[in-house]
């Protein structure tokens, strides 16, 4: 593995130095994710394998190539599980590659992202150092926090190596509830409840219909049962759904069209912008079509932003795949950019045309 | 001891203040020792210096204003809270400005429906939980000093708790934070929303100790406060059996609220201070929560009963109603100035080590605590694995914060061999500014540097702290292999 290193660390440089571009991929699951790839393909996914598992430590370590389907495998024979269900888009996504997009599933609302869940990176910046940042303990403030600017930060700050993240214990009890309701009732309720210690691990508002999961203590998930009423879900169609809403295998998802996904306060009312799909308590909404512009400056009305989560190229090139940034915003991303990648070598493109 | 570490400036005092002077009001700049004197340390109060002068702005036009002066004239300046950490975040710069941002107290609004509350940086971080309880929601990040630290500190330090390993640190409980770049370009990290586009420059800036934006507002999220919370304290007589009980709660998938271990000088410490009603025989004591539903409490509490009692504790109670449940968090969240009563000074570590480590860390302060003749009374964040050893010691006897530093230190090395780190949740501050070397190679440092640059490019945010200059980093490796040879010859 260190040959391997070396080998990347030699690329690297004689990339920079001759003003070359890379393309960084591991499994390649999210390669539609963000601005188009450009650069040569420089292929990560071999470097694999799980490092370091320290169960009552609740933290493991694992190479970026490593495949989550492995990763979660290994954690599941301890009842472990990353609580971010973080999509996989495909058998070959990678442990890198999850952090590098920073994308979480349905328990996000509960449980918090990838960003809070990673505790430490080994990375090679855009002259070849091997770094190391955050470690494998919960509390650590030596240092600027880099693991979790690195989470979604789309590979353009340098190649990840490595990641260290905290895992949790799966619960006890799950269940799944169905509501018949609209969709500003729904999101006046999800608040309502999301004030209130009730067990709701996911939420998922659709076409008049709103769905629950429980999760927790056995005693926590039936006693919010009985004050939620609603349909219990059978556990096998209850996993399904929940499953095809992290893959995206849902048939709101389904056709070419382009996908915006919308990150608001979980307050923020009906945007009225086309056929919607609402998680996280409000805080994530899923559209179909819909104009580029209208659609930014509802989001950023209501207090958010969106991204073109699926597009083509040409409407990725017109309309950004990210809200535009401030000014300020802006200048920072472009040192810090700078600060790790001096020569603009690593994905360039994949989140903003300038970084 | 004078703080030495911070480089110097050359700075036009009189212009400074003549500038300051025309965009402050009178009483929100203090040019005279005698009124300057109170801010010359923070919580670390063995390090005191005189910055070059004091501003209190009232608003963060104000703090804008100063910051694009001091900019101007390439003056340092030091954001300052309630000054109660432990580090030296706040410890003034002799050149610089030190801005007090206590005025900027206002909460601005609480929304129960959204769970949020935005707040300025100098409201403390108790009453940010009074002003949510009429809803039934309270802001879960509980550092020990939160009666009295604020919002603007807890996210520059990134500050824990007791309940961490449950509901996170700061940095997972902050949605937004607006702020002041050096230049006083106003600048909105994250957003009401979960995420932001972009790099996460809200979490970087969370722990990033004053050095990166200066912070004039704070949205926080309130979390549902729970029905019902209990507390198992259970008594050890090997504070081996105690690390082991920690390891098999989080073994048999049990995430406690809160799970704090203390040794048995911190409990004699405690006692007497706050009658908690510890076991003064065990060696070590650890208080287990739960909270939730009363059906959910008293489910988890049955299954750690059940895990404690078979890692071989001494005794175990369970708090029958609230006011007992507090009586016993209150002996540890007084640990700090319990242990305060028994020494003229202390020094507070903050090394956090992977859990299995614990007793071999434990052994280890022991036998240091002979070497460098000084008590240590050890409190434990047990389920996150940081640890605060209160070293006691007499600044007014010579040669014994010399001892206490080096003792110190020497815990911190020992956490790095571990695989943690110098610092859990008090940041690096000047405090342990050299010990970025035992955990950071130089392209690490330098890279913090680079990262530093990019909010502020002529190092005047906070200059001397928590990122050491690649030549002092340079001067502390060679000095440490120059004695690690001259221990090495026979």
């Amino acid at each position: 593995m260190d040959a391997l290193l070396d080998d990347w660390v030699g690329r690297i440089r004689e990339t920079a130095a001759r003003g070359g571009k890379l393309a960084i991929r591991g499994g390649g699951s999210k390669a539609f994710y963000g601005g188009s790839e450009s650069g040569e393909p420089f292929a990560v996914g071999d470097y694999q394998g799980i490092v370091a598992y320290e169960p009552t430590e609740l933290v493991v370590t694992a190479r970026a190539g490593t495949r989550l389907a492995d990763l979660a495998a290994t954690l599941a024979e301890k009842g472990q599980w990353l609580p971010f269900e973080p999509p996989l888009f495909g058998p070959q996504a990678t442990v890198g590659g999850m952090l590098a997009c920073g994308l979480s599933g349905p328990r996000r609302q509960a449980m918090g992202a990838v960003r809070d869940f990673v505790l430490g990176v080994r990375l090679l910046d855009g002259r070849g150092e091997l770094l190391s940042f955050g470690g494998q303990v919960m509390k650590n403030v030596a240092g600027y926090d880099v693991p979790r600017l690195l989470a979604g930060s789309l590979g353009t700050l340098g190649v990840i190596l490595e990641v260290s993240l905290k895992v949790l214990p799966r619960p006890v009890a799950e269940c799944s509830l169905r509501l018949a309701i609209d969709e500003a009732a729904a999101l006046q309720q999800l608040n309502r409840w999301g004030g209130r210690p009730l067990p709701i691990s996911a939420s998922a508002w659709h076409d008049g219909v709103l769905t629950l999961r429980l999760s927790g203590a056995a005693a926590a998930v039936a006693a919010a049962q009985r004050t939620l009423a609603g349909e219990l879900l059978d556990d096998a169609v209850a996993a399904a759904f929940w499953q095809s809403l992290r893959e995206q295998e849902h048939a709101f998802f389904a056709g070419e069209g382009p996908l915006w996904r919308l990150g608001l306060p979980s307050v923020a009312p009906p945007q009225a912008l086309g056929p919607t799909l609402i998680e996280w308590g409000g805080a994530q909404r899923w559209l179909r079509g819909g104009e580029a512009a209208a659609i930014r400056e509802a989001a950023a009305k209501a207090g958010g932003h969106a991204t073109l989560f699926r597009g083509d190229a040409t409407l990725k090139a017109a309309a950004g795949v990210f809200q535009p940034l401030s000014e300020p915003l802006a200048t920072i991303h472009r040192k810090l950019k700078q600060a790790f990648d001096p020569q603009g070598i690593f994905n360039p493109g994949r989140m903003y045309p300038d970084l | 001891m004078e703080s030495t570490l911070a480089d110097r400036y050359t700075v036009d005092r009189p212009e400074l203040v003549t500038r300051l002077r025309a965009v402050l009001p009178t009483n929100a700049l203090l040019a005279e020792e005698e009124a300057m004197r109170p801010y010359d340390c923070d919580g670390l109060t063995a390090f005191r210096q005189l910055p070059l002068l004091v501003a209190l702005p009232e608003n963060e036009a104000q703090a804008q204003a100063i910051l694009r002066i001091c900019h101007d004239l390439r003056a340092p300046v030091v954001p300052r809270g309630a000054a109660t950490g432990l580090s030296g975040g706040a410890t003034p710069h002799p050149d610089g400005v030190l801005v007090s941002l206590a005025k900027l107290k206002k909460i601005i609004a609480v929304d129960p429906l959204a769970r949020t509350a935005i707040v300025q940086p100098g409201v403390r971080n108790l009453a940010v939980s009074e002003a949510a309880a009429p809803y039934g929601l309270y802001y879960a990040p509980d550092p020990s000093s939160q009666i009295a630290c604020t919002i603007g500190g807890n996210v520059a330090e990134n500050a824990g708790g007791v309940h961490c390993l449950k509901y996170g640190l700061t940095v997972h409980n902050v949605l937004r934070v607006r702020g002041l770049t050096i230049a006083g370009d106003i600048v909105e990290f994250g957003n009401a929303a979960l995420d932001a586009p972009g790099y996460d420059l809200l979490a970087l800036l969370n722990g990033s100790e004053g050095l990166l934006a200066m912070i004039t507002e704070v949205t926080v999220r309130l979390t549902p406060k729970p029905e019902l919370a209990q507390v198992v304290i259970a008594s050890f007589d090997d504070v081996r059996k105690a690390g082991d009980a920690v390891a098999s709660i989080i073994a048999a998938g049990i995430i406690p609220a809160g799970l704090e271990m203390m040794d048995k000088k911190a409990t004699h410490a405690v006692e007497p201070y706050v009658n908690a009603g510890y076991d003064l025989e065990a060696e070590a004591i650890l208080l287990c929560e739960s909270d939730g539903t009363p059906e959910e409490v008293a489910e988890e509490i049955g299954r750690m009963r059940a895990v404690i009692e078979k890692s071989g504790a001494a005794g175990i109670r369970v708090s029958q109603n609230e006011a007992e449940r507090l009586r016993f968090w209150a002996g540890r969240k007084a640990a700090f100035p319990a242990v305060g009563r028994l020494t003229p000074d202390y020094l507070c570590m903050d090394g956090t080590i992977p859990r299995r480590r614990l007793a071999e860390m434990l052994e280890a302060i022991n036998a240091l605590s002979i070497k460098y003749a000084l008590r240590c009374a050890n409190v434990f964040h047990a389920g996150d694995g940081n640890l605060h050893p209160l070293i006691m010691y007499d600044a007014n006897q010579p040669g014994e914060l010399d001892r206490a530093t080096a003792f110190g230190a020497e815990i911190l090395e020992l956490s790095v061999r571990f695989g943690g780190t110098i610092t859990g949740e008090h940041g690096v501050g000047v405090e342990k500014i050299m010990l970025m070397a035992e955990q950071f190679s130089l392209a690490e440092i330098d890279t913090f540097h680079r990262l530093k640059a990019a909010f502020d490019e002529h190092g005047l945010l906070n200059p001397g702290k928590g990122v050491p200059t690649l030549a002092r980093c340079r001067e502390y490796t060679q000095a440490r292999a120059g004695t690690a040879a001259a221990s090495a010859r026979p």
